[in-house]
């Protein structure tokens, strides 16, 4: 038989007719339908059982209680808890971001030494044993060659058990040089050491007041604890009144009963103008003036003398009509209460500024009551019998730090880690020969971000404690992973602004991923391993034992309830609370008018080559601290900030205008300090001339959702010491924006 | 029949035109040529009810086994499962069902070899005393896009096991797993019989048949979103 063409055409037809008479057509439709409607590569959660851990977020100061929500091995949701003091329910974006973080490519999976050069990003492996041999020798070398001052370390905070226990390591080891994150909170804590004579940490009792006035705090941007501040604003919009005192346009601004705009970096004088206003007219509270405080009539004198409302007006471009309204309705409100700190406050800011917004606060005797400023005293959580030191420890701690804080020049401060830089480039003091890293990513947070580089890299040992490796991980020559967050136990201490003392406990939800060790046991470890004196000084056997002891009776509290709080300050203790040489509060002595008196020399640039001036400000959708934004901030960040990897800068109309820049278009920012490409984003929310840029982008470091992405502020910013407390001042550069 | 082609060659006669100019179609010469036209059509439908029916159902499927081999009738005797299949497969506290047993709970009686069989101290040898989780071929799990609650059929709805899963209960060893080389889920969703036919309420485990008995017993036929088409009551 000939198969001709005929043939095969009844072939094919015979074949599509006896294939529509099996079940294959639609078997296969059902098949891919059903694998279209299931991509095998879309991650599916675990399907087993479904447990909770309550725990303590420890990704930011805000300290909010959450629960960990697992199915089988698998963390897959964090809530926060309803009954938690501080965030009553709430979680922030980031917390919600949690287990994206804990199962980051970025994690440091086990402890890494570094064969390339730095930042090269070339590691080897290494075991705990050898790496923790490494960093003794190196302590034991340096020790015996008396240098035990010149070992360093900067963590994220200096209160709780784990930075506690580094700080008494140095000590008995020999070195004050001990650094902390710099923040407001310092600023304030100086603040109530010149007017209330003591060390103490700043609370504000939000949700209790009736009138905030916030000069440039972003109240729902993340100051203080940032959910407990989003609650206290949402029931203001019911209870009371929100004035926002800021030069830009922010979401806190928009969402204020009022919005004043100020020129930047004139806060402070327009604070003292208010004050001026109700002393004038004799709206203070006069009971409070009278009976709790001194130095009012020096007080009054300056600012009488110095900032009547035109004057003022003239400084801050605040009409005077709308200082003396605003002067009036803050003192007549049943709760005054005046905040201030930068955006998140990760600038400390001008002492001067705190100050002038206290001093409002006292005014109006909104202080140590409900709805009030509470000075919460230093808390004797941590009560370790003292360290016996020997000669070598002795003789440490007495070179002093290599910052100056406490020194002569600068007596207040403890800790200044905005002037190592300057102190290592122009080795003008002495060297770091080891510095330890932990919870801190100075690299990217520290402003002029080339002057810290340089400093690091004057540093000959460098070792982190780093979880996820960012941008000063990347410059360690030795890293020594710490557990996350979601997989330790920790105490998280009182967060920020909180109007309470409340300890937290940050609970392992989950067993380490990898091969991971709490900074608190390699602490122990590394005194233990140096023996004498040094060992003595640590007598836990490990960190959870240290833990456990060092809470004593709260322990169960803690364990318990998830967090121990402190009685409550504010009500019982009243206006009596003084620890000053005259037990009152004081508006005036010889520091504070000095401080009053200092001025920054800001902002750094020439107003001739850099006509424009640079912004930051602060947004919950990016995290701007040591942790990178995980993915599930940065695809919620909206398109009028950031395009692709392009940022887009808030430029005024009349600039753009000017610059023939429209809406969209890419820009190039210079400032004294670096330049960039940016694209412009055109609105009314910024005054002509002002250029603002978010923080939290232009990471190096991190997963590629977030390197990459916009530009980062500290690398076009500068420092400038307040005069007074040493800290950074700065608010903003002079910068000049072009078309590209 | 003619084509262009047989008009190209000269020396091929003309088809015959009738009256009306229409080809005339000559019935004799037509069979012939017609004859192996029929055949290929039929080998066509021959060859694709072959491969349909018998060919694409072996390829579609991977026969895998089950990494132990689980004989269910032994482990049903009372004496071990004093609650039948939920003395495994139970309900946590939460209500939530807990599918097969997890390492942990084989290790609860097998934490040392317990009896003869081979297969049980190379499970104990090879799971129990490395703490390695049996990869388990789960028959029936369902596609993602499925939410199906137990407990709502086995508490509410007093169901039995057996209605869905069959009786698996009395098996007494495993079977060969056959996974759907496209979707990745087992043979049992859509059942052995390739055409769809089904004999039991357990030979398949498709939409239609949770449909069929929604629709039989008059439950949850519409769900709160729509109100009715109960989409939302499984596919959340
Ligand atoms: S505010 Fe801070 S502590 Fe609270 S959930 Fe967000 S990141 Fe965590």
């Amino acid at each position: 038989m000939k198969l001709d063409r005929r043939c095969f055409l009844a072939l094919s037809i015979g074949g599509a007719a006896g294939t529509a008479l099996t079940p294959l057509p639609w078997k296969l439709t059902d098949d891919l339908s059903i694998w279209s409607q299931n991509w095998p590569w879309t991650p599916v959660p675990d399907k087993g059982a479904i447990t909770y851990t309550h725990s303590v977020c420890d990704l930011c100061p805000g300290g909010c209680g959450i629960t960990v929500k697992k199915a089988g091995d698998r963390v897959i949701r964090v809530e926060g808890i309803e009954d938690y003091p501080v965030n009553q329910g709430g979680v922030c974006i980031l917390g919600i971001a949690g287990p994206q973080l804990l199962y980051s490519p970025t994690r440091v999976q086990k402890p890494l030494k570094r064969i390339g050069n730095r930042g090269e990003g070339r590691w080897e492996p290494i075991s705990w044993q050898d790496a923790l041999a490494m960093v003794i020798d190196k302590l034991k070398t340096l020790r015996a060659a008396d240098k035990s001052h010149s070992v360093a370390g900067v963590f994220g905070r200096d209160r709780g058990t784990v930075a506690q226990l580094f700080q008494r390591l140095l000590t008995v080891y020999g070195s004050p040089n001990f650094f902390s994150t710099p923040s407001y909170l310092d600023n304030y804590e100086m603040t109530l050491y010149l007017m209330h004579g003591m060390r103490a940490s700043v609370g504000v009792d939000a949700k209790n007041a009736d009138f905030i006035l916030s000069f440039g705090s972003g109240m729902i941007q993340g100051w203080g604890s940032s959910v407990y501040m989003f609650k206290a604003n949402s029931l203001l919009k019911s209870t009371g009144r929100v004035v926002q005192v800021e030069p830009r346009l922010s979401v806190s601004a928009a969402k204020a009963d009022e919005w004043v705009a100020v020129k930047p970096g004139t806060e402070g004088a327009l604070a003292l103008g208010l004050a001026h206003v109700i002393i004038n007219e004799n709206l203070h509270n006069s009971d409070f003036v009278v009976n709790y405080s001194t130095g009012f009539e020096t007080f009054k004198q300056l600012v009488l003398g110095k900032y009547a409302p035109e004057t003022v007006a003239g400084i801050t471009d605040v009409p005077a009509e709308k200082i003396v309204a605003l002067a009036r309705a803050f003192a007549r409100a049943r709760k005054p209460l005046a905040i201030c700190g930068r955006g998140q406050g990760l600038t400390p800011g001008h002492l001067s500024d705190y100050i002038a917004v206290h001093a409002l606060n006292a005014l109006v005797g909104n202080i140590n009551r409900q709805g009030g400023v509470i000075a919460i005293p230093e808390a004797d959580d941590i009560d370790w019998p003292e360290a016996t030191m020997d000669a070598i420890a002795v003789a440490g701690m007495q070179k002093g730090r290599i910052d100056g804080a406490g020194s002569s020049r600068y007596p207040h401060s403890r800790s200044l880690l905005n002037q190592l830089p300057e102190v290592l480039n122009t080795g003008k003091g002495d060297s770091i020969e080891t510095l330890f890293v932990a919870d801190v990513n100075p690299l990217y947070t520290m402003p002029d971000a080339e002057a810290t580089r340089a400093a690091l890299a004057q540093i000959p040992f460098i070792v982190s404690f780093a979880s996820f490796m960012d941008e000063t991980a990347q410059m360690a020559d030795l890293i020594l992973p710490n557990h996350m967050y979601l997989e330790r136990l920790e105490d998280v201490p009182s967060p920020a602004a909180y109007p309470a003392n409340i300890i937290g406990l940050s609970r392992p939800a989950i067993g380490p991923l990898f091969d991971t060790r709490h900074t608190g046991d390699v602490i122990i470890a590394l005194a233990h391993a140096l023996g004498g004196n040094i060992a003595a000084a640590f007598p836990w056997q490990d960190y959870p034992t240290c833990l456990r002891e060092t809470l004593g009776d709260k322990w169960n509290e803690l364990n318990r309830k998830g967090y121990w709080q402190g009685p409550e300050v504010a009500a019982p203790l009243g206006f009596g609370t003084f620890d000053t040489a005259s037990s009152k509060f004081e508006f005036s002595n010889p520091d504070l008018n000095a401080a009053l008196e200092s001025q920054p020399a800001l902002p750094q640039g020439d107003a001739t080559t850099y006509p424009h001036l640079l912004l930051p400000y602060d947004t919950m959708r990016i995290a701007s601290g040591p942790i990178g934004s995980p993915p599930f901030l940065v695809k919620s960040v909206d398109e009028t900030v950031l395009q692709g990897n392009d940022v887009l800068v808030e430029v005024n109309p009349k600039t753009a205008a000017a610059l023939q820049l429209a809406d969209g278009k890419p820009a190039k920012l210079k400032t004294p300090k670096g330049e960039a490409k940016v694209r412009v984003h055109i609105t009314e929310g910024v005054a002509p001339d002002v250029v603002a840029l978010p923080r939290g982008l232009g990471h190096t470091a991190y997963d590629d959702f977030l390197a990459g992405k916009g530009v980062n502020y500290n690398a076009l910013v500068g420092m400038t010491e307040d005069p007074v407390s040493g800290l950074d001042a700065t608010w903003g550069i002079r910068a000049k924006l072009s078309k590209a | 029949m003619s084509t262009i082609d047989d008009q190209t060659t000269a020396d091929v006669p003309q088809t015959p035109e009738d009256e009306n100019g229409h080809p005339k179609h000559d019935p004799a010469p037509a069979a012939d040529s017609n004859a192996p036209v029929m055949l290929s059509f039929i080998i066509g439908i021959v060859i694709s009810l072959i491969i349909g029916w018998a060919v694409f159902p072996k390829l579609l499927y991977s026969q895998k086994t089950q990494p132990v081999n689980f004989n269910h009738a032994m482990h049903m005797d009372p004496e071990i499962s004093a609650e039948g299949c939920a003395s495994c497969h139970y309900f946590r506290e939460d209500g939530s069902f807990s599918g097969i047993p997890k390492l942990a709970s084989c290790a609860e009686c097998h934490e040392d070899v317990l009896g003869e069989s081979e297969e049980e101290a190379r499970f104990v040898e090879e799971y129990v005393k490395t703490g390695k989780e049996v990869p388990w071929l789960v028959y029936a799990r369902q596609p993602d896009c499925v939410f199906f609650s137990h407990i709502a059929h086995v508490k509410m709805g007093n169901m039995e096991c057996k209605t869905c899963h069959g009786d698996i209960g009395v098996s007494t060893q495993t079977r060969v797993y056959e996974e759907n080389r496209i979707t990745g889920y087992s043979r049992d969703i859509w059942g052995k019989n390739i055409a769809g036919f089904k004999k039991n309420t357990w030979d398949r485990m498709k939409m239609d048949d949770c449909a069929e008995c929604h629709k039989a017993n008059n439950v949850n036929q519409g769900s709160v979103q729509t109100l009715r088409g109960g989409c939302f009551v499984c596919h959340k």
